[in-house]
């Protein structure tokens, strides 16, 4: 294989010889030969005109039925794109009894009408939603690669993929030649990093096209687990083989499984300057150049994105004691420099600009380059690992006591291979290694797996079971509250116990920082509408450290704020990196600091400028509130989204055990004696816990009702009439929906 | 004794706000100081000398993945 100079160059920096990387494209004209056409459908491809196509594309795998549907305008007013599209059109496919698995639920991808400029950083994300097997109601996750920006400019707003397949297939959409076909796959290969190399060699019409041609799928995990995701590739020319990019959360994978798709493949035009046609250009390339200069300029000195990627915040989290370690136990390990951001800068080879779409110069897309795999169906092999993020970082590594880089980066590139979450493996085995030093669990219940703190090889052997289909790790694989209810239900332990180290809520696992401390976040994780991710607000900061947002109605006022403002990414096609993960040298000197507020009149522009709807900040809330009040009565139309469904395992609100207690008795005793008012002289650990138990919980329902009044519900979580009209979603059917709890 | 957001923290003659950051482990790069209401410059904190008193914010931005 030919890789040119700068791989030579950094061969020699980083002394790995990238030519052993192992290859998978032996045989795969055979595997080709083994498609069999199951319908070829031609179409008119075309380029967006002020960001939008006015069109989606529909796909049913039951009957391949294969059609376009309009984009109404009223889509567009209230939904945007993006997530709004996605809700949109999966409201429209299920009613409220439909299950992950009925052939009536649906995956839909949907870039957004920003998305795909090339000039403004960050600008090139999709947005995934199903219904979830984890949670049974809408699951929501951002993914960057080239998929969903080349899907646009075939010509579609959407992709909504419903009924299942008799047989494996991929779905190839070819942008250039106007063709939609579903193709039965009976040989491909199983896992990503395999089955999508083949792919993009497949379906790219020479070696320069392959940079056009990007592949959706997922892996073995996804088959036998509730936790499956979907990897998004783009072509690292430099490198020559494909990276991936997850939309990890919720278990989309498995959805994507069960419907026997294989893959998608789409192949799109060569990407140019101007292909969302918007109305005011230069406006774009002004505000992208800006943001570019300040990347340049700020980020050496400021977050080091470039070189280190989110990775940079594992020394950071674990000093200010928020490094999830041990099951969100404690929030710091001695070991955690093991594991540090200088670790990961020495294994990522950065020979360029390593970004997901095109002209993301914040590139905080890392490559692992020359790890030789120890376990597993591909021990032996060299293989390039995409990250490690920094949830992979805290996740796999110190929330189950693992901090050898080596193990840590296998664990990470099986999870994406094998199509499993890895924030939902990291919290999951974090569970099981408590459960098992507890007690909950022995040798005997797992297997014969010693699934001790730290034990990386127990660890990977669970994740090659998942993929398997075999022994312990079929249970790992259904998630934490599916394992919470099954140890409950044999009597392996103290039910009260289990619920409150299960880190999970809505079904959904906790991503990976510690909330004990900050009860905005708690908030922040728990009142989300698809589960606890840090992407609708990320609070500790302001709360904790800043004690910035001190009263109840303080706190509020950043879970009104800052959920809206992070679901606006999602409607439109960005990342929120380089929102806040570079800040312009004069932020200090802004009103209101902490929101970036050059940044957000940049995405108010962008938006502006491309589809010459001209919003300001104000209105920029109310696309997203609209969407996301919207995505709350969905939740509330599945059976879920009141009130009950927001409370959180107590983990995330206290101190549980003794343990964790007495590791930071001086914290928890002044806390007692200055917050709570108690002197905790002559009281038991015990005792302690206690008072802390109701005090803490006490504040955080207090939290949940000023909340719900911030955001416009009643006390059980129910958007009132009055929000519901002002944002206009009064639709009939939206009301129907809250009537019974509303009247 | 200095006020640093919101807690007491003791003084000493000379001290910089970086030495606050050492003291208080605030690595984390985005951070906007005051003190007693003044900016300080980022380029500027090894040599800002705090007075004895002083109120000191140091607000850290918003980070997480
Ligand atoms: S900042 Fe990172 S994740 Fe975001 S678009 Fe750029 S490369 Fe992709």
């Amino acid at each position: 294989m030919s890789h040119g100079e700068p791989i030579n160059k950094e061969r020699k920096h980083c002394n790995v010889d990238f030519t052993l990387r192992t290859e998978y494209i032996e045989g795969w004209e055979a595997i080709r030969a083994a498609h069999r056409l199951v319908v070829e459908v031609p179409f008119t491809p075309s380029l967006p005109q002020r960001g939008y196509n006015n069109r989606t594309l529909y796909v049913n795998f039951s009957t391949n039925e294969i059609k376009e549907k309009p984009v109404t305008q009223q889509m567009k007013d209230i939904f945007i794109g993006g997530r709004g599209f996605g809700l949109w059109r999966l409201w429209h496919a299920v009613t409220p009894k439909t299950r992950w698995n009925d052939p009536e639920n649906e995956i839909v991808i949907s870039p957004g009408p920003v998305a795909g400029i090339t000039q403004y950083p960050g600008s090139g994300k999709s947005l995934v939603v199903s219904i979830s097997p984890q949670t049974d109601i809408p699951i929501d996750s951002n993914v960057g690669g080239y998929f969903g920006p080349l899907l646009k400019f075939s010509g579609f707003d959407a992709l909504e993929l419903q009924g299942k397949a008799e047989q494996d297939v991929i779905l190839f959409i070819d942008g250039v030649k106007g063709i939609i076909r579903i193709e039965e796959a009976p040989l491909e290969p199983i896992n990503s990093h395999v089955l999508a190399e083949v792919l993009t060699r497949m379906y790219a019409e020479s070696e320069e096209d392959r940079i056009n041609v990007s592949v959706v799928s997922t892996g073995a995990g996804a088959d036998h687990s509730l936790i499956g995701m979907l990897n998004f590739t783009w072509w690292d020319k430099r490198r020559g083989c494909i990276r991936l990019k997850q939309a990890g959360r919720g278990g989309i994978g498995t959805v994507f499984r069960n419907k026997k798709i294989r893959a998608l493949v789409c192949r799109g035009p060569v990407i140019k300057a101007d292909m969302n046609h918007v109305v005011d250009f230069e406006t774009i390339a002004k505000t992208g150049i800006k943001l570019h200069k300040e990347i340049h300029n700020n980020d050496p000195h400021q977050c080091v994105m470039r070189r280190n990627g989110t990775a940079h915040i594992v020394e950071i989290m674990d000093a200010y004691d928020l490094l999830p370690t041990h099951n969100f136990q404690y929030g710091s390990h001695p070991d955690t420099h093991k594991i540090a951001s200088t670790v990961w800068q020495a294994r990522c080879t950065q020979m360029t600009v390593d970004g997901c779409w095109y002209g993301c110069s914040m590139a905080c897309a890392k490559g692992a380059d020359g790890l030789v795999l120890k376990t597993g169906p591909y021990k032996g092999h060299m293989v390039t690992v995409d990250g490690p993020e920094y949830e992979n970082a805290a996740g796999l590594g110190s929330n189950s006591g693992i901090f050898d880089p080596d193990y840590l980066l296998e664990l990470n590139f099986y999870c994406d291979t094998y199509g499993m979450c890895t924030i939902t493996w990291g919290t999951l085995c974090a569970f099981i290694m408590e459960c098992y030093q507890r007690g909950i669990l022995n040798l005997e219940r797992t297997g014969g797996l010693d699934l001790t703190w730290g034990n990386a090889e127990a660890d990977l052997e669970m994740m090659h079971q998942v993929a398997r289909g075999e022994g312990f790790g079929l249970i790992a694989g259904q998630g934490v509250k599916k394992m919470k209810e099954m140890f409950i239900t044999k009597g392996w332990g103290d039910p009260q116990l289990i619920r409150d180290i299960g880190m999970e809520n809505k079904g959904l696992e906790y991503s990976q920082y510690l909330s004990k401390e900050s009860l905005a976040q708690q908030g922040g994780y728990a009142f989300t509408n698809k589960g606890p991710q840090h992407d609708e607000a990320w609070l500790i900061f302001m709360d904790m450290v800043n004690k910035q947002i001190p009263t109840f109605e303080d706190k509020a006022e950043a879970l009104y704020y800052f959920p809206l403002f992070r679901t606006w990414f999602g409607l439109n096609g960005f990342c929120k990196l380089p929102w806040n993960d570079v800040v312009p040298s004069n932020n200090s000197q802004q009103p209101e600091a902490h929101k970036i507020p050059e940044h957000v009149q940049n995405y108010v522009d962008l938006f502006s400028a491309t589809t010459g709807i001209q919003i300001t900040k104000d209105e920029l809330l109310m696309q997203s509130a609209r969407v996301y009040n919207f995505q709350r009565i969905f939740n509330i139309r599945m059976g879920k989204g009141l009130r009950e469904h927001d409370r959180a395992p107590y983990r995330s609100v206290g101190p549980v055990t003794r343990e964790e207690y007495e590791s930071r008795a001086e914290r928890y005793d002044k806390q007692m004696r200055d917050d709570i008012g108690i002197d905790p002289a002559g009281k038991t650990t015990d005792e302690k816990i206690a008072i802390h138990r109701k005090y803490r919980t006490d504040r955080f329902e207090k939290l949940m009702d000023v909340v719900y009044k911030r955001r416009g519900w009643t006390s059980q979580g129910v958007p009132t009439y009055a929000r519901i009209k002002e944002l206009g979603i009064d639709f009939p059917e939206v009301l129907e929906v809250v009537k019974p709890f509303l009247g | 004794m200095i006020n640093v957001n919101g807690e007491s923290m003791d003084w000493q003659d000379g001290m910089s706000v970086r030495d606050i950051l050492k003291a208080r482990k605030f690595l984390f790069p985005l951070l906007i100081i005051a003190i007693n209401g003044s900016i300080v410059d980022a380029k500027a904190y090894d040599i800002t000398i705090v007075p004895d008193e002083a109120e000191v914010k140091i607000i850290h931005l918003l980070s997480g993945g």
